[in-house]
């Protein structure tokens, strides 16, 4: 459930009664609104130098995250990619604590332990971006068991990329929620490129997700990753089914990230065109701000929403340039649960 | 007093700690219904169920994975990787995720859990399966890492390791399995970090680590009979934390230091200690430490090779003399 602090527009004239709803409907818009500008600026401080190291942006790919987070319990759990930002906000977390971490500043997330490849929240359900690929499908299961094993109602969400389908731990963590029936929902965002490879050149099944599902004895699910409301559906029909006792599901959303892979990549590998297209007929904010006119919403409640969600990432951004830098102090601590790094005696 | 098999003492090691907490859970392959390919787990599938004792597929990536997520989560997961070779096919997990979680979230992440695996050799298994891989996980900062030489240490390191917020590497030697030791009734727990003097002396310090520590042992005895040389032998017992004063205080007596290593010589946990008493206790030694390994190699399966490879009771007697006499 994206949180209620969220919602500017408050003044709501119920156009849309079905499962969604006005209030969440809103609720997510301006939240994939937030996370394409929190995208973008985090591009622009890593061009003005005040954000340093990598980063992976969802440029593109908000509806995702937005959708995926917006059916889920507060008390559910998400585990998350080096792409982790849109992800990370999408399940509440604060946007200066986020920015603040990509900016190596005391107030972020870790203050500066972790970065942009890393971003937790344990409190918010965000357990962890895992940089490694294929990493956290594994450590998802073994959440999902301990919610089994304690008999608790809570699901694991696990979010990767295409390129992660070609990986052994993908298999193996899939093998293993099947055959233990485990509350896990493996969600894969193919945005058509590995990293730098086009993922249909390295893959042996045209949907490297949802072709793999029958190998596991799961149905095959695609879904359009562009659009918030169909990611939103397929997710809440997937988690209830988990919380259900009814096993494991592997979801496929289409998707287009706009940048390249990392801040070093300008994706030139692209055909021409094909960025443009997607910008113009599959762009997730372009979706959903229609779908919301056409239901009736005014265009000022729409605008209204799109003004808090700058203004939230522009006070974030001041809050963070104005915080100071990383302290020196944690430099050695919380390697060990004694809260330092000591080996020996 | 009871005598029990070092293999005995890893079930009833588990068993303690089941007991005591219901978040305790095991899983591996072949732990549960077959009780072990080396039959130390044998029982605990029957005493604590199929949901607390998980049998697995042969996946090593899902099994310490799986362990981590349980962890992270509120369970105290012991997770087998059978052979500590296969230690490299999951060694993500071990050198980049349970062991920085912590660290990467600032403290938000914690990981109690536990691996054990089956270390070692002196079994004719070949390279792929008689490695004594320990410093392979010593290396990482975040985790802990342990070897029982007796069976009593087996359940008392074992419960540490359990209790331990920390992850926690637990070696055992399959050559150590058929091994007995007197172990009394009731709870056992060690400290982790804590070596121990297991034979005391005054001309040398021998430091080993699971099997070589009864070799050390039976090399000490020899050199007091035959050479009237006295070694004091630590079990190290505990590679991270490691118990250095232990070490430092015995040599500041002995002025001589000797490890004996199973593993291959390049970056053996040794050298770590070896640089250690050189840099803070240099003053107290009276020749140089003295390392003995296993040599830069894989390890071979006959058993003549095999035997010449690891270090023996002869070859620590030998180094130990011809050093002090030299």
């Amino acid at each position: 459930m994206i949180p209620q602090n969220v919602l500017t527009a408050e003044a709501l004239v119920l156009q849309i009664a079905d499962d969604i709803g006005d209030v969440l409907r809103l609720r997510m818009y301006q939240m994939l609104f937030e996370i394409r500008e929190a995208e973008q600026r985090a591009y622009d401080l890593f061009l003005q130098r005040l954000v340093k190291g990598t980063s992976h942006l969802s440029l593109g790919q908000e509806a995702i995250a937005v959708g995926c987070a917006a059916a889920m319990d507060p008390g559910d759990l998400s585990f998350c990619t080096y792409r982790g930002h849109a992800h990370t906000l999408a399940r509440g977390v604060e946007m200066e604590k986020v920015l603040g971490e990509l900016m190596n500043r005391d107030n972020g997330l870790m203050r500066g332990n972790g970065g942009s490849m890393h971003l937790t929240s344990v409190k918010h359900g965000v357990m962890g971006s895992y940089a490694i690929i294929g990493a956290h499908l594994p450590i998802a299961c073994g959440a999902a068991w301990r919610a089994q094993y304690k008999g608790q109602k809570d699901v694991s969400v696990c979010v990767f990329g295409d390129g992660t389908t070609n990986i052994g731990a993908f298999h193996e963590a899939l093998n293993l929620a099947v055959i233990w029936k485990l509350p896990v929902i493996f969600v894969c965002e193919n945005n058509l490129y590995m990293e730098y490879t086009p993922i249909s050149e390295v893959t042996a099944v045209a949907d490297p997700a949802a072709g793999r599902a029958a190998a596991y004895g799961l149905e095959s699910i695609v879904g359009d990753g562009q659009d918030a409301d169909e990611v939103y559906r397929i997710a809440k029909r997937a988690y209830d089914k988990a919380r259900e006792g009814g096993g494991p599901s592997l979801i496929e959303f289409k998707t287009y990230r706009y940048s390249g892979h990392s801040r070093a990549d300008p994706a030139k590998y692209r055909p021409a065109g094909e960025l443009e297209d997607w910008r113009e007929n599959r762009d997730p904010i372009k979706i959903y701000r229609k779908r919301l006119l056409d239901a009736g919403i005014s265009a000022d409640i729409i605008q209204q929403i799109e003004h808090k969600a700058r203004l939230n990432v522009n006070e974030a951004t001041e809050i963070c340039k104005a915080a100071p830098p990383t302290s020196i102090d944690i430099l050695s601590t919380d390697v060990y649960a004694d809260g330092g790094w000591a080996w020996r005696n | 007093m009871a005598e029990l098999t070092y293999r005995d003492a890893v079930a009833r090691g588990i068993a303690q700690e089941m007991k005591r907490d219901p978040d305790v859970v095991f899983i591996g392959q072949d732990i549960g219904k077959a009780g072990g390919v080396f039959k130390a787990t044998v029982g605990l599938f029957e005493e604590f169920g199929s949901l607390r004792v998980r049998d697995t597929p042969i996946s090593e990536q899902a099994i310490l994975g799986a362990a981590m997520g349980a962890a992270m989560t509120g369970l105290k997961p012991i997770a087998e990787i059978m052979f500590s070779d296969f230690i490299a096919v999951c060694f993500d997990y071990l050198a980049n995720e349970f062991s920085k979680s912590r660290y990467m979230t600032n403290g938000q992440v914690k990981c109690p859990l536990v691996v054990r695996t089956g270390n070692g050799g002196s079994a004719c298994f070949g390279a792929q399966h008689s490695q004594s891989v320990e410093n392979w996980c010593m290396m990482i900062p975040g985790l802990k890492v342990v070897a029982p030489s007796t069976p009593r240490d087996v359940i008392g390191l074992l419960a540490a390791s359990v209790r331990s917020p920390d992850p926690v590497v637990f070696f055992e030697h399959k050559s150590l399995y058929a091994v007995k030791g007197e172990v009394e009734e009731g709870e056992i727990l060690e400290a982790l970090g804590t070596a121990k003097v297991v034979r005391p002396g005054t001309d040398a310090t021998i430091v080993a680590l699971a099997l070589m520590v009864p070799r050390a042992i039976t090399a000490a005895e020899r050199l007091q009979t035959e050479h009237g040389i006295s070694c004091e032998v630590i079990d190290v017992r505990s590679l991270v934390p490691l118990d250095t004063r232990t070490i430092l205080d015995s040599v500041a007596r002995t002025s001589r230091l000797f490890t004996v290593e199973e593993n291959p010589r390049l970056c053996g946990w040794g050298a770590e200690i070896v640089s250690i008493v050189v840099e803070e206790g240099f003053y107290n030694l009276d020749g140089p430490p003295v390392r003995i390994t296993t040599p830069h190699i894989p390890l071979p399966a006959a058993d003549a090779l095999e035997d010449m490879a690891i270090p023996s009771v002869a070859r620590v007697a030998d180094t130990v003399r011809r050093s002090i006499e030299a």
